[in-house]
């Protein structure tokens, strides 16, 4: 695709999901002046699904009674729960990478916990949260390690797997320089998982938001996406664009992180064979 | 079925360049090397009773069928592997010190360059380990990059040169930090026969100029004769020493020299020596 | 056998190790019940409440594999019905693996709004939502990431599209598949539990969880985080079976990351 056809092509999706919303709504929603649908689907009604602009206003209008407008309580909101993402991110990405960098050296410790680590994702986090909220006091840094904690699996896992990829005749080779350990570390193993590290660090990325979000709530946090969320969600009834609103905000920060981590991997990854696969 | 290769005198001209002190020596020398492997149940015997001396300056090739563990023997030479039983000297010290001084360099049938790394530092990575400074290691990186003519190519990247092109990378990185000895494990091997054969001229001229002794582990015969100053043909598993051939085929070699009889006598020579251990093979041969 | 004990001692002996640790620290700092419950209290918890943590574990389950089935049909349907369409697939992919990034979980007010708090429709949606992406990326990866040999002598054969896509996309694709299903299945049911907590009826286990985590129950609440963990590891372990029967031929591991 040119470089150009990539927004265009995004700029048409856009479009075309706004276009299949108000589809729906004519359809089977609630009348429109003198327009009167022929279905009558109680999802497509404007309480379940507010109308393009209805969502669009709402980020001018003020959240509360005298209050600022939405769009900037969600961007505020927006941000600290960003602030916590990130930091959970790189905490949960360091802790993956040493993880893998120790499972590779030692078999005994690997076999030992990697049964834990694959099972710490099957505990639900919201179990955590409560008892991390109480060890580490309400706040950012218990945010941020529930988000580390969504964070630091799929890196380990695709650690492991990266560091343990390089061709064994390039361990042979070393082997022959009399290297040491620590060089075909950082000299070989490193740079081998760098692709592999990528993939995840880009599903780590959206972890991480989720992890944010869903910290936030039993925190009682209200600077946060997760307590707009909640909080819309209480007032649903008096406005419906608000929680969307809401959603939408959390969605645009989860695909910016994403694109952000992919860019990075274009970077660090240039001059390397492009794989055939994206 | 002991044989030993004498310490030959180095008939080549170019290498004279090295301010080394230049006698007649033994490089590497095999002493009743064993070599087991044993997994669970399983016992392999791949090399039995090996004796060899490799002499200074010398190109040696190691020829035979294949599991006749040719290249166990290289990687026994590198320290790479252990011997069973047996002493491995090499360039006056055991083979794990030599190893550890960094007395040789190895090219093995894939390039395994490092695809993160431009050419030149693929070149440069030895030097790193040595711990030289970067203006240093550019020096020379650059001198072995127009020994092998890819002057120019510093900046590429592996997966932008030929199969071919990425070899003679392997051999300049090989040869970058300007060891005693060369090893190579069927370094062409994956190449198509005219690239092959440019290939062979190049390393020719290359170990003309430098005076490193090569030890080249390969399958095809008309390789083995046109580029040694000895083959060594091997046994089927397990791999013993059947007989070590002098090829006194005049220096330098070029494309005359493939048409020369005594080329073709030497070829000759050399597959009847495999042929003669094929009646007694094992199951496995191949 | 007794080579397969070996492998899994390790892990046993931390098990072991670190159960029996933990009572005895909570025991001789005699740690409060709310920082740290002792496994011991934790056990007898389960044991107390077995009926009651059943019912929200089979209740939680309903909706994890109702989502997860629902979501697993439509993105199989969805990427085979891609796979003719090259251009098309190509231009929708980068939005179906951004997509994949926004937090679903994020969706699940509306859910409930939707189709109502108490029905188990509305955390079927969210899990569906949930294991749509990752399955549907991966199967199109799957029908996709064919070996260009193995296509050329399918052609050669004068073989149609539909019968390249029966004999080779398909049975290419089903360790791709599988991947995706067996780490949907630990989703989907993280995704029931935490999609609970945004309203739900009170015989769930997300439900369950946080009431007793609220009156400082802890040692319930952990009963019921190792009855979600062990119907995770279930259902896992159910589409292991099912991989096995699927791809014998396939060596398990193998299988390209998702």
């Amino acid at each position: 695709m040119s470089r150009l056809a990539r927004p265009r092509a995004f700029l048409v999706f856009v479009l075309g999901l706004v276009a299949i919303w108000e589809g729906v709504k004519l359809l089977g929603g609630d009348p429109l002046g003198e327009w009167r649908p022929p279905f009558d689907w109680t999802i497509a009604r404007d309480l379940n699904m507010p109308h393009v602009w209805d969502i669009a206003t709402a980020f001018v209008e003020p959240a509360q009674r005298n209050g600022p407008p939405l769009g900037a309580v969600l961007a505020a909101a927006a941000g600290f729960t960003l602030s916590e993402a990130v930091g959970g991110f790189v905490f949960g990405a360091l802790l993956g990478l040493v993880l893998a960098v120790v499972f590779v050296h030692s078999a005994l410790l690997e076999r030992a916990l990697v049964p834990y680590v694959v099972a710490s994702q099957t505990v639900p986090i919201i179990a955590i949260a409560p008892m991390v909220v109480i060890w580490l006091q309400a706040g950012w840094l218990s945010v941020a390690v529930i988000s580390a904690y969504l964070t630091f699996f799929p890196v380990t896992i695709a650690g492991i797997r990266g560091l343990r990829s390089p061709d064994p005749r390039a361990l042979e080779l070393m082997s022959s320089y009399a290297a040491s350990r620590r060089d075909v570390l950082l000299k070989v193993r490193l740079p081998a998982a760098a692709p592999y590290l990528f993939a995840a660090l880009k599903v780590a990325a959206t972890a991480s938001i989720v992890g944010a979000i869903i910290g936030e709530l039993p925190s009682g946090i209200r600077d946060g996406l997760g307590g707009a969320i909640l909080n819309f969600n209480q007032y649903y009834i008096s406005g419906p664009s608000k929680l969307w609103a809401a959603i939408l905000v959390a969605s645009v920060i989860g695909i910016g992180f994403f694109l952000v981590v992919t860019a990075a991997e274009a970077v660090w990854l240039r001059g390397r064979s492009r794989p055939a696969d994206a | 079925m002991a044989a030993r290769a004498f310490a030959a005198r180095r008939r080549v001209s170019g290498a004279l360049e090295r301010s080394r002190a230049l006698e007649a020596s033994t490089v590497v020398s095999l002493s009743a090397v064993h070599k087991v492997f044993a997994e669970g149940e399983r016992r392999t015997v791949a090399l039995e009773g090996i004796e060899l001396d490799i002499a200074r300056g010398s190109f040696v090739s190691l020829i035979g069928p294949s599991g006749c563990g040719k290249s166990t023997l290289l990687r026994l030479i590198g320290d790479l592997t252990p011997t069973t039983s047996g002493t491995i000297t090499v360039n006056g010290k055991s083979a794990h010190l030599a190893r550890l001084a960094r007395d040789y360099g190895i090219v093995f049938q894939a390039p395994v360059l490092f695809d993160w790394r431009s050419v030149q530092r693929n070149v440069e990575l030895p030097l790193e380990l040595g711990r030289l400074p970067q203006a240093e290691r550019a020096r020379r990186a650059a001198e072995m990059l127009a020994l092998v003519e890819l002057d120019g190519f510093e900046r590429h990247y592996p997966w932008q040169l030929s199969g071919g092109m990425q070899q003679r990378v392997a051999i300049a990185r090989a040869l970058s930090f300007e060891p005693a000895l060369l090893l190579m494990d069927e370094p062409f091997g994956a190449l198509d026969e005219m690239s092959r054969e440019r290939l062979n001229l190049q390393l020719l001229r290359v170990w003309q100029k430098t005076g490193t002794t090569v030890v080249f582990v390969t399958h095809s015969i008309p390789e083995a004769v046109f580029l040694s100053t000895h083959v060594v043909v091997m046994s089927p598993r397990p791999g013993r020493i059947v007989d070590i051939i002098d090829v006194d085929l005049p220096q330098p070699r070029n494309d005359l020299t493939r048409e020369d009889p005594r080329y073709f006598g030497l070829v000759t020579r050399v597959r009847e020596s495999l042929r003669r251990r094929d009646t007694h093979a094992t199951t496995d041969a191949s | 056998m007794s080579r397969r004990l070996r492998q899994y001692l390790p892990a046993a002996a931390i098990f072991v190790c670190v159960l029996a640790g933990w009572e005895l620290v909570v025991r001789a700092f005699s740690v409060k019940q709310f920082l740290l419950p002792a496994p011991s209290a934790i056990v007898g918890a389960l044991l107390e409440h077995r009926d009651e943590l059943g019912a929200a574990a089979a209740s939680t389950l309903y909706e994890a594999v109702g989502g997860f089935a629902i979501g697993g049909v439509a993105a199989i349907a969805v990427a085979l019905a891609t796979a003719r369409w090259t251009t098309a697939r190509s231009a929708l992919m980068p939005f179906a693996i951004a997509a994949n990034s926004v937090p679903i979980i994020a969706f699940a007010p509306i859910m409930n709004n939707w189709f109502g708090v108490l029905n188990p429709l509305s955390k079927m949606m969210v899990v569906a939502v949930l294991v749509f992406f990752p399955i549907m990326i991966n199967t199109v990866r799957g029908l996709t990431l064919v070996d260009p040999a193995s296509l050329e002598l399918m052609r050669s054969y004068a073989a149609s599209e539909l019968g390249i896509l029966l004999r080779l996309r398909i049975p290419n694709s089903l360790p791709f598949v599988l991947t995706a299903l067996k780490v949907s299945a630990t989703l989907a049911l993280i995704g029931a539990i935490v999609a609970e907590y945004f309203g739900g009826a009170q015989s769930v286990l997300g439900q369950y969880i946080i009431t007793e985590a609220a009156f400082f129950r802890f040692a319930n609440a952990w009963a019921a985080v190792v009855v979600a963990s062990a119907a995770s590891i279930a259902f896992f372990v159910i589409i292991l079976a099912l991989e096995r029967l699927a791809i014998p031929w396939h060596a398990s591991a193998r299988s390209p990351d998702a």
